[in-house]
C-alpha cells in the first residue's frame, strides 16, 4: 500500500523529523489561503499522486504570488498527471501540497527497505541526491552505504553516526541525522512499513536537514494493525478493477493482451500466462481465484475479466487439489450462465474428479470448450482468442 | 530415505480445532500421518479426531513428543505461534497460514536461525514424503512415492510438478513448498541441500518465481554443491514490473527479480530449465534418461 508525499510528511511531522511547513489543499481558493498561513514570498506547490517523476512532468512548481498557487491547484486538481512511472492515463490529482520553500544547499539520499536476500531492514544513504537512486545504484553502486538494522536489537544510535560521518555530515547534522535515522527506523517498524524513502534528503542553507520528499510503501498483510494507515488509502490512485476484485478477495492484475485467465493459485495464476504467450497468445490479466473457487467466486472474477473489453476468449485453469473438478465445472456453468459470456471459454481442469468435470462441461451445451491438458488449453485459447477477433 | 518427514514423525497441530485444522487433520491422518495431538488454548483437556487438545504447545510437546508441528492459526496470531513452538522445543515447523505481517516473520525467522529449528513455509502448502507422510494441505492422492524431490515456491505449481512426475511414474521422494512470502522460513538452498544428501532423491525439480534473488542464489549453490541433475521453471515471464502478482514475494522491484535474469543464472549453472510449465516431466526425462 502506497501514501501520499503529503501523508508521508505527516507522519514524519508526528515523529518529530524534519519538514516544511505546508498544507495539503483540495481548491484553489485554499491553496491561495495557504501561502497566506504559511508566510514569505515563495512556495513550492506539488500535485498530490502515487508516483514519482512529477517534477519533469510539470506536477511541481515554485510559486511566487497566491494568486500562482490557486492557478496552479485549479490546473490539476480534478486531472491526471502522466509521469515515466504511471500508465498513458495517468493517476488523478485531488490534493495540492503547498510548502514554504528552503534554501537547498546540498541533497542526499536516504531510503530504508525491507531486504530479502539478508532478512534485516536496511538503511541506504548517497551523497547523490535528487536523482534516481536505480541509476546510482546501477552505475556507481560504491556510493550508495548501507547499515543494517538487526531484529533483535533494532536500530542503534551508532549506525546513525556511522552512516552520518560517511556521508560527509559534522557536528550539529550528526545528531540531527542520528536522530532521522532513529526516527525512521521507529517509524518504519511501528507502522510495518515495507519501503520508504526520502530524495532528496536536503541540507539548507542554514546547514539543517530537512526531508524535502517522502515515500512510503506500508505492509498490505499488516493494515489489520495499522488503522492509521488504512485510514490513508487512496483507491482514486489504483486500478478500478484490481480494488473491485480485492474486495472479492480476487487477486487480480491488468495486463493488455486479449485472453483473460482465472486460475486457482498465485503461481499457477504466472504459469498459465506464461504458457498462453508461449503459444503466441497475449494474456489479459493476472487472477487468482484462490483456493474455494466456488461459484459466487467465478461468478464475480469472471465480470471483472470480462469488463476487460479486449477480452476475446478466457481461459480457465483450475488444478482441483482438495475440492472437486465437477463442482468447479457446475460453478463454471452458473457463473457463464449468469453473467451471459460471449465469447469463448476454454477449461482446463486437474485433480479430483477432473474427468467428471470435463463430462460435465460438455453436456452444458454452452460455448465451452473442455481441454485435455495444460499446453491443449493453452493451444485451444490462443486460437479461439484469435478466430473471435 | 526421504528429507524432513518420514512415517515415524510425530506431529502435532497449531490450531487444531479451528476448521482449517481440523480439515486438513483428518486428511493428514487418513494418509497415514502419525499426528499426535494438538493444541488450542481454553480447549485443553479435551479430544479432537480422537486425539487429545493441549492449553499451550509446551504441553503437548512434553505429552508426546512431537517432533514437528504444523499452523493453522490466524495470521495475526502466527509469530507467536511460531515462537511458542520454538519455546516448547519443537525442531520442525510448518506454517501454512498465508498473510503474515513480514516484519514478524524478521524476527520469527531470526529466532528460529538462533534456536537450530526449521521453519518450512509460511503462505506453502507444506511438506510431504509420499506414502509416508503428509504436513500440509496438498492433495494426497496425486503422489507417487519415488526418487523425485521437489521444491517450490507456489503451491499449486507443485501440484503440476507431482501429477507430472506420477503420470510418469518417476514419483516423489519428498515435496517441500518454501511458500510464496518474501521472508520464507527455508529457502530453495536449505532443502536443495537435503535433496544433495538424501539417497532416494535422484532428480530435483525446482519451482521459482519472479521476485527477489533466491532463485539466483539457489543457481550458484547448484553451481557449487549439487552433482544430481536438477530441472527448473519460473513463473512470471510475462509478469509487469512493480505489480505483486498474487503472492506477497512475487514482484519485481526496481527493475529485479525478473523470470529472465532467473533462468539465466540457472542455465548457466548448468540447469535443465523449461519454459513451458507443461514440459517438467519431459524435462527431467530428457535429463535423466528415464
Amino acid at each position: 500500500m502506497n501514501l501520499h508525499e503529503y501523508q508521508a510528511k505527516q507522519l514524519f511531522g508526528e515523529y518529530d523529523l524534519p519538514v516544511s511547513r505546508g498544507f495539503a489543499v483540495d481548491s484553489g481558493d485554499e491553496a491561495a489561503e495557504a501561502t497566506k498561513k504559511l508566510g514569505g514570498g515563495k512556495w513550492v506547490v506539488k500535485a498530490q499522486v502515487h508516483a514519482g517523476g512529477r517534477g519533469k512532468a510539470g506536477g511541481v512548481k515554485l510559486v511566487d504570488t497566491a494568486a500562482e498557487a490557486k492557478a496552479f491547484a485549479e490546473k490539476w486538481l480534478g486531472e491526471k498527471l502522466v509521469t515515466y512511472q504511471t500508465d498513458a492515463n495517468g493517476q488523478p490529482v485531488s490534493k495540492i501540497l503547498v510548502e514554504e520553500c528552503v534554501e537547498i544547499d546540498q541533497e542526499l539520499y536516504l531510503g530504508a527497505v525491507l531486504d530479502r536476500a539478508t532478512r534485516r531492514i536496511v538503511f541506504m544513504a548517497s551523497v547523490e541526491g535528487g536523482v534516481e537512486i536505480e541509476k546510482v545504484a546501477a552505475e556507481s553502486p560504491e556510493k550508495i552505504l548501507k547499515i543494517a538494522i538487526d531484529p533483535l536489537t533494532g536500530p542503534l544510535s551508532f549506525q546513525g553516526r556511522e552512516l552520518g560521518y560517511k556521508l560527509g555530515l559534522s557536528g550539529e547534522q550528526i545528531k540531527q541525522f542520528t536522530g532521522l535515522f532513529l526516527g525512521l527506523s521507529r517509524l518504519f517498524l511501528d507502522l510495518d512499513l515495507a519501503l520508504l524513502e526520502i530524495n532528496p534528503l536536503v541540507i539548507t542553507k542554514q546547514g539543517n536537514l530537512n526531508c524535502l520528499d517522502g515515500k512510503i510503501n506500508a505492509d498490505g498483510n499488516a493494515l489489520f494493525r495499522q488503522p492509521k494507515l488504512r485510514g490513508m488509502q487512496d483507491p482514486s490512485q489504483e486500478d478500478e478493477r484490481e480494488s473491485r476484485a480485492a474486495k472479492w478477495d480476487l487477486n487480480y492484475v491488468a495486463l493488455d493482451g486479449n485472453i483473460g485467465c482465472m486460475v486457482n493459485g498465485a503461481g499457477l495464476a504466472m504459469g498459465t500466462m506464461d504458457i498462453v504467450q508461449l503459444y503466441g497468445g497475449s494474456p489479459a490479466n493476472f487472477l487468482d481465484v484462490g483456493g474455494a473457487a466456488n461459484k459466487e467466486r467465478v461468478t464475480e472474477a469472471f465480470k471483472i475479466i470480462l469488463s476487460d473489453e479486449n477480452v476475446a476468449a478466457v481461459l480457465v485453469n483450475i488444478f482441483g487439489g482438495i475440492v472437486r473438478c465437477d463442482l468447479i465445472a457446475e460453478g463454471v456453468i452458473g457463473a457463464v450462465n449468469e453473467v451471459g459470456v460471449s465469447v469463448p471459454v476454454v477449461v482446463r481442469l486437474e485433480g479430483n474428479n477432473a474427468e467428471l468435470g470435463r463430462e460435465v462441461l460438455d453436456k452444458s451445451g454452452l460455448n465451452i470448450l473442455a481441454a485435455s491438458s495444460l499446453a491443449d488449453a493453452a493451444q485451444k485459447a490462443v486460437d479461439a482468442a484469435g478466430a473471435s477477433k | 530415505m526421504s528429507i524432513l518427514v518420514n512415517k515415524d514423525t510425530r506431529v502435532i497441530c497449531q490450531g487444531f480445532t479451528g476448521s482449517q485444522g481440523t480439515f486438513h487433520s483428518e486428511q493428514a491422518i487418513e494418509y497415514g500421518t502419525k499426528v499426535v495431538g494438538g493444541v488450542t488454548p481454553g480447549k485443553g483437556g479435551q479430544k479432537h479426531l480422537g486425539l487429545p487438545v493441549f492449553n499451550t504447545v509446551s504441553e503437548a510437546y512434553s505429552a508426546t513428543e512431537a517432533e514437528a508441528s504444523v499452523i493453522y492459526v490466524p495470521a495475526r496470531f502466527c509469530k507467536e505461534s511460531i515462537l511458542e513452538a520454538i519455546d516448547a522445543g519443537i525442531k520442525l515447523i510448518v506454517c501454512i497460514t498465508e498473510g503474515i505481517p513480514t516484519l514478524d516473520m524478521l524476527v520469527a525467522k531470526e529466532k528460529c536461525d538462533l534456536e537450530g529449528v526449521r521453519l518450512i513455509g509460511p503462505n506453502c502448502p507444506g511438506v510431504i514424503t509420499p506414502g509416508e507422510c503428509k504436513i500440509g494441505i496438498m492433495p494426497g492422492h496425486i503422489h507417487l512415492p519415488g526418487k523425485v524431490g521437489i521444491v517450490s515456491r507456489s503451491g499449486t505449481l507443485t501440484y503440476e510438478a507431482v501429477k507430472q512426475t506420477t503420470d510418469h511414474s518417476f514419483g516423489q521422494s519428498s515435496c517441500v513448498g518454501i511458500g510464496g512470502d518474501p521472508i520464507p522460513g527455508s529457502n530453495f538452498i536449505d532443502i536443495l541441500g537435503l535433496f544433495e544428501e538424501d539417497d532416494q532423491t535422484e532428480a530435483i525439480v525446482m519451482i521459482g518465481e519472479i521476485g527477489g534473488t533466491a532463485e539466483e542464489e539457489a543457481a550458484a549453490f547448484i553451481k557449487a554443491n549439487v552433482t544430481k541433475p536438477v530441472v527448473a521453471y519460473i513463473a512470471g515471464v510475462t509478469a509487469p514490473p512493480g505489480k505483486r502478482m498474487g503472492h506477497a514475494g512475487a514482484i519485481i522491484s526496481g527493475g529485479k527479480g525478473t523470470a529472465e535474469e532467473k533462468f539465466s543464472a540457472l542455465n548457466d549453472a548448468g540447469v535443465k530449465t523449461v519454459r513451458s510449465l507443461a514440459d517438467i516431466g519431459s524435462g527431467l526425462s530428457e535429463i535423466c534418461g528415464w
